[in-house]
């Protein structure tokens, strides 16, 4: 590991928070836009974690913080991983006991709602996963390693051979992104039916905490955008940092033009994407690329 | 400065309104008049909100609920009662199942009255609220001994 | 050679001993000195062997043939008997079928040919002597808690736990045999006896259920057992071949050594339960929940997959390859699904190893050196996790009454030291820093490499849907109920000595595993493949196993300054205002009081037994009766 992976991935701990700020401002003034209104600031979800950490500190019991802290940890040293080159299948699966400790914070509450958030995560886990572990195959099929550092200075775009997993990975980073039509375990707008699933009964410091591990989440998934798109030219990386742009704002398109699905339509679709794009697109990259 | 008043949180009940003042709670948030230019997010959940909006009077059903929804709110909070039944009862005062406006469960801060209170007197109280809040938010740092 | 001997004889005497002793106190000493003295052994011979490789022992005795001869056709005889008795004719006819083959072939041929080496011992078997003498002890002195409780429970039968004991160490020596015989013959009696065995301690109980799923269990595997006398006849007859490494060092495109190869794979495929066959291991959790433990989970299914791992040089991209690819996955990808519809815990357990073994299987068909080690790590860790959790559902099962998993709800309230051991070995079963998941990303990456398109489906969605059945039980677990009763105080000490010890080795193999690595199986692997890599530092590379241990360490270190210690204000759950207070009612229509409870997510519709199962037979059958023609009409490649 040389020294530039160091300070990109010290790069990361400091500045992903502040991109991942900016990005959730901007999708709330884009939704605000795109409904005719004015919006909140750019910087609301700053003011929103910065009261969050004011507020007094209430719990219900004494082992969700340590659960929800663990998520927040996994999902810096995911992304530390991630932004240091390392393997695409270990960012997989720390991302994968991130979101775990997260399930457990909201099962450790024993309430109604949480539970059925928590159940409803990893339903969502279940139907994105195939999805995410064939995008990395993927990019080992296509460029011939698992390294992001090797991928980064491949000398073709990953792209040109994987169009098809491209848009299996958009499709399920609407789940990830918590995005409507499958924002089913909580939502920044769910507030009818399961209350704020998963995160019912967090509050204050532990609700930011959540907050921040999702900036944190949602830079590393533009990451692995950004990824498909380099071949070792700055004109690549440019191309990278623009699509991935691109489809957060698709997202909150998507986000804000559909009604949430029902349940099952989340892992039917999901799947199906997974096989039809994903898939074919991996057995074309074994015998014909 | 507190950020409590940058991002309040809102949380909803409707204790026995006959819905009039709760459709202008509403109306509050859609696209005509805009809260979330405030940074206010209805949650309908006590533990992520810094508001209460009460609509309707008290009565014997929903007393205990309105206890706990309150209880269950983190502090710094303030209590808005919205319309003119959750300000004193209004034209239930009398009603044999009705204890009167929300003051007599738990306190309130801000009292907005009409029947139905009007968007614009709803918005006014809620800015009103993020002054008692900030002060709330001071009191409780000041006591603890850290300000964050 | 003496010390291999002491192995195979010394758990037998004692099983003799134990079937004599009627008094408990005694039982409990000779068990747990006699329990000691295999783990010593074990750990002995591993240490003796470990440096010198593969070693072979040159013995003969024609008594000895005899003697396995005779002892077979009495078990025969007993299975026939015991078929007519309770109306299960298959498993007579099958018996019968199996001895006529036996005797033939023992009278025509198996004496002309001449077997250099009888017993052998490599890495990989002293991989496998540790696993039976560490865990198959440890289970063994926790039973006698377990038997205790269990007597308890059934007061009104008779006694058997001489029985019982006698089975478990009778089983241990058959297992210390079939992972050190190199004579096929001695292999096929060691693994007979093991069916045996399974057989009796299924059918235990002697309940109406318990005979029907054991006598399940026998005629699937006495299928399996025809298949490997018919394996070693075809060997023999065509070849006068009878030994392991002979058989290692042959073309296996050949095709009589095809068909061999493909008979024993079926072999291996009923032992592990792989699908078709898998039903008998669901049935077989009616036994005593250690007879789960030891034979249904971490040892006898084992042989197995031993079997086929042991195979794995003669497979690769020919026809038994892909037979065994492909169910190995399949049963992987819809065991997984199965278990989500499963509320039954030990029935969850069940599927999960029966897809733990496919994945096992798989890796040991693609026959490279990468999957033949992950593998047989995730043999290891398996076999050590599995226990474990085997065991402590039997422990909780008596203390709360129930093994349905939502019985547990809350159970970190009520056994919180029991919680925090099931929930080391359920997250060891699937996540990130634990070892199961470091095998299962070796098993994922050399099935790219193999560019093996089944596979890499099977093992994608299959790792999807585990994660939702174990995070769903883990949820059941965490789940902090207040005023709960803490009921751990009756738990015997047997158990949470064996217990503790099992979770130890659980996170110890977890921080070991780059020495057992480099140690035992690159060693393994440079004798079967020829290949000089540790594929562990090959595909990984130093830097993320230091990741992985790093992040094993920091999940043993930050729950430390969380423990007990917050000085947050502690209130109740969010119940839309009407929460009574404890979290556990509501206060309802007329101000009723309502319970709340909670319950999984099963998915019925989509993951249900029946059709997964349904969908599973077919497939595998089909599978198989096409690999057979195929072998059969000559193609091999």
């Amino acid at each position: 590991m040389n020294v530039l992976y160091l300070v990109s991935m010290i790069g990361y701990i400091v500045l992903a928070p502040i991109f991942g700020l900016v990005l959730a401002g901007l999708d709330r003034k884009v939704s605000a836009r795109m409904q005719r209104r004015v919006g909140p600031p750019v910087v609301q979800p700053y003011y929103d974690v910065r009261k969050l950490m004011e507020k007094d500190q209430v719990t219900v019991n004494k082992v969700q913080d340590f659960y929800v802290f663990c998520f927040l940890l996994f999902i810096v040293i995911t992304g530390c991983i991630f932004f240091a080159g390392g393997d695409l299948l270990l960012v997989v699966f720390t991302l994968t006991l991130a979101n775990v400790f997260l399930v457990l914070a909201a099962y450790s509450s024993n309430s109604p709602y949480s539970q059925v958030g928590a159940e409803r995560e990893l339903y969502q886990m279940m139907a994105y996963e195939p999805m995410v572990l064939l995008t990395m195959i993927g990019f080992y099929l296509a460029v011939g390693s698992f390294n992001v550092s090797d991928i980064l200075n491949g000398d073709k775009m990953p792209i040109v051979t994987m169009v098809g997993i491209f848009v299996g990975f958009l499709f399920i980073l609407t789940i990830k992104f918590r995005k409507s039509p499958f924002d089913l375990s909580m939502s920044h707008h769910a507030h009818q039916d399961i209350v704020k699933g998963v995160t019912t009964e967090f509050s204050g410091r532990t609700l930011a905490y959540v907050e921040i591990a999702h900036w944190y989440e949602n830079i590393m998934l533009l990451g692995i955008v950004f990824l498909f798109f380099c071949n070792g030219t700055w004109w690549g990386y440019v191309i990278g940092v623009v699509v991935a742009a691109v489809s957060f704002f698709l997202e909150t398109f998507i986000d804000n033009s559909f009604a949430r699905m029902k349940w099952q339509v989340a892992l039917k679709s999901s799947w199906v994407v997974s096989i039809l794009f994903g898939l074919i697109n991996v057995a074309l990259l074994i015998w014909v690329f | 400065m507190s950020y409590s008043t940058k991002s309040p949180w809102i949380i909803h009940y409707d204790g026995s309104s006959c819905n009039g003042c709760d459709i202008e709670v509403l109306a509050c948030l859609t696209p005509m008049y805009d809260l979330e230019r405030f940074g206010i997010v209805n949650t309908g959940n006590p533990k992520h909100a810094d508001i209460l909006l009460i609509t309707g009077s008290i009565n014997e059903q929903n007393r205990d609920v309105v206890k706990q929804i309150y209880e269950q709110m983190p502090e710094p909070k303030v209590v808005v009662a919205i319309g003119i039944c959750a300000t004193s009862g209004g034209v239930f005062k009398k009603c044999y199942n009705i204890l009167g406006g929300v003051d007599k469960v738990i306190p309130v801060d801000i009292y907005v009255p009409g029947c139905a209170a009007r968007p614009e007197a709803i918005i006014d109280g809620v800015v009103k609220a993020l002054r008692i809040l900030e002060e709330k938010s001071k009191a409780l740092h000041n006591k603890g001994g850290k300000v964050q | 050679m003496y010390s291999v001997f002491f192995l195979l004889l010394f758990p037998a005497l004692m099983a003799v001993l134990l079937l004599l002793v009627k008094n408990d106190k005694l039982r409990g000493v000779i068990v747990i000195s006699g329990a000691i003295v295999i783990m010593a052994a074990s750990v002995y011979v591993a240490l003796e062997f470990l440096k010198d490789g593969t070693t072979y022992f040159n013995f003969e005795s024609e008594m000895l043939d005899w003697f396995m001869l005779a002892v077979e056709l009495i078990l025969c005889a007993a299975v026939i008997y015991l078929g007519m008795k309770y109306k299960k004719y298959l498993a007579s006819i099958l018996s019968l079928v199996q001895a006529v083959f036996l005797v033939w072939f023992e009278i025509t041929y198996a004496h002309e040919i001449n077997v250099l080496n009888n017993l052998y011992i490599d890495q990989f078997s002293i991989i496998m002597i540790l696993i039976i003498g560490v865990i198959g002890s440890l289970i063994c002195i926790y039973s006698l808690g377990y038997m205790r409780d269990f007597q308890e429970h059934h007061v009104s039968e008779k006694d058997r736990r001489p029985w019982f004991f006698f089975l478990m160490f009778i089983f241990l020596s058959a297992m210390f045999g079939i992972v050190t015989s190199n004579n096929l013959m001695w292999f096929f009696f060691f693994w007979e006896v093991t069916t045996l065995c399974s057989f009796a301690l299924i059918g235990f109980t002697k309940t109406e259920e318990a005979v029907k799923n054991s006598f399940k269990q026998i005629i699937l595997n006495l299928v399996g057992g025809i298949a490997l006398i018919l394996a070693i006849i075809v060997l023999g007859t065509q070849y006068d071949v009878m030994e392991f490494d002979v058989l290692l060092r042959m073309d296996s495109n050949a095709m009589y050594v095809m068909l061999a190869v493909g008979l024993f794979s079926i072999a291996g495929i009923t032992k592990a339960a792989l699908m078709p066959f898998h039903s008998w291991l669901l049935g077989a959790m009616v036994a005593p929940t250690p007879t789960s433990a030891l034979l249904h989970s971490s040892t006898m299914v084992k042989a197995g997959v031993f079997l086929i791992l042991k195979l794995s040089p003669m497979y690769g991209n020919n026809v038994v390859g892909y037979m065994v690819m492909c169910i190995g996955g399949l049963t992987f990808l819809l065991a997984s699904m199965a278990a989500i519809s499963q509320s039954n815990a030990k029935r969850v357990l069940a599927y999960s190893t029966i897809a733990n073994l496919g994945l096992i299987a798989a890796c040991g068909a693609v026959g490279t050196y990468e999957a033949l080690w992950a593998g047989m790590m995730i043999l290891i860790f398996h076999a050590v996790t599995k226990s474990m959790l085997f065991l402590c559902v039997g422990t909780a099962e008596h203390h709360i009454g129930s093994r349905d998993i939502e019985d547990m709800d809350g159970l970190f309230s009520r056994m919180p030291k029991l919680s925090a051991l099931m929930i080391i070995g359920i997250s060891g079963m699937f996540l990130a820093p634990f070892g199961m998941l470091i095998s299962k990303w070796a098993a994922m990456i050399s099935f790219v490499n193999s560019e093996n398109l089944v596979l890499i489906t099977c093992i994608c969605f299959g790792s999807a849907v585990t994660i939702f059945y174990w995070g769903k039980w883990l949820g059941k677990m965490v789940a902090v109920v207040a005023n709960s009763k803490d009921v751990e105080e009756s738990v015997h000490k047997e158990e949470w000595v064996v217990l503790g010890l099992l979770a130890t080795l659980v996170i110890a193999i977890c921080f070991s595993f780059p020495f057992i690595s480099s140690e035992i199986l690159s060693p393994y692997l440079l004798s079967v493949f020829g290949q000089p890599v540790n594929p562990i530092f090959a595909t990984f590379g130093i830097a993320y196993v230091c990741v992985l241990l790093g992040m094993l360490a920091l999940l043993v270190v930050v729950p430390i300054p969380f423990f007990n210690k917050t000085k947050k204000k502690v209130r109740n759950n969010y119940m839309c205002g009407v929460n009574n207070g404890d979290n556990q009612s509501y206060s309802g229509s007329m101000g009723m009081s309502v319970n709340v409870s909670m319950r999984n997510w099963y998915m019925e519709d989509w993951f249900g037994e029946d059709r997964i199962n349904k969908i599973g037979l077919v497939l595998t059958t089909a599978i198989i009766i096409v690999a057979f023609v195929l072998i059969l009409g000559g193609v091999t490649s």
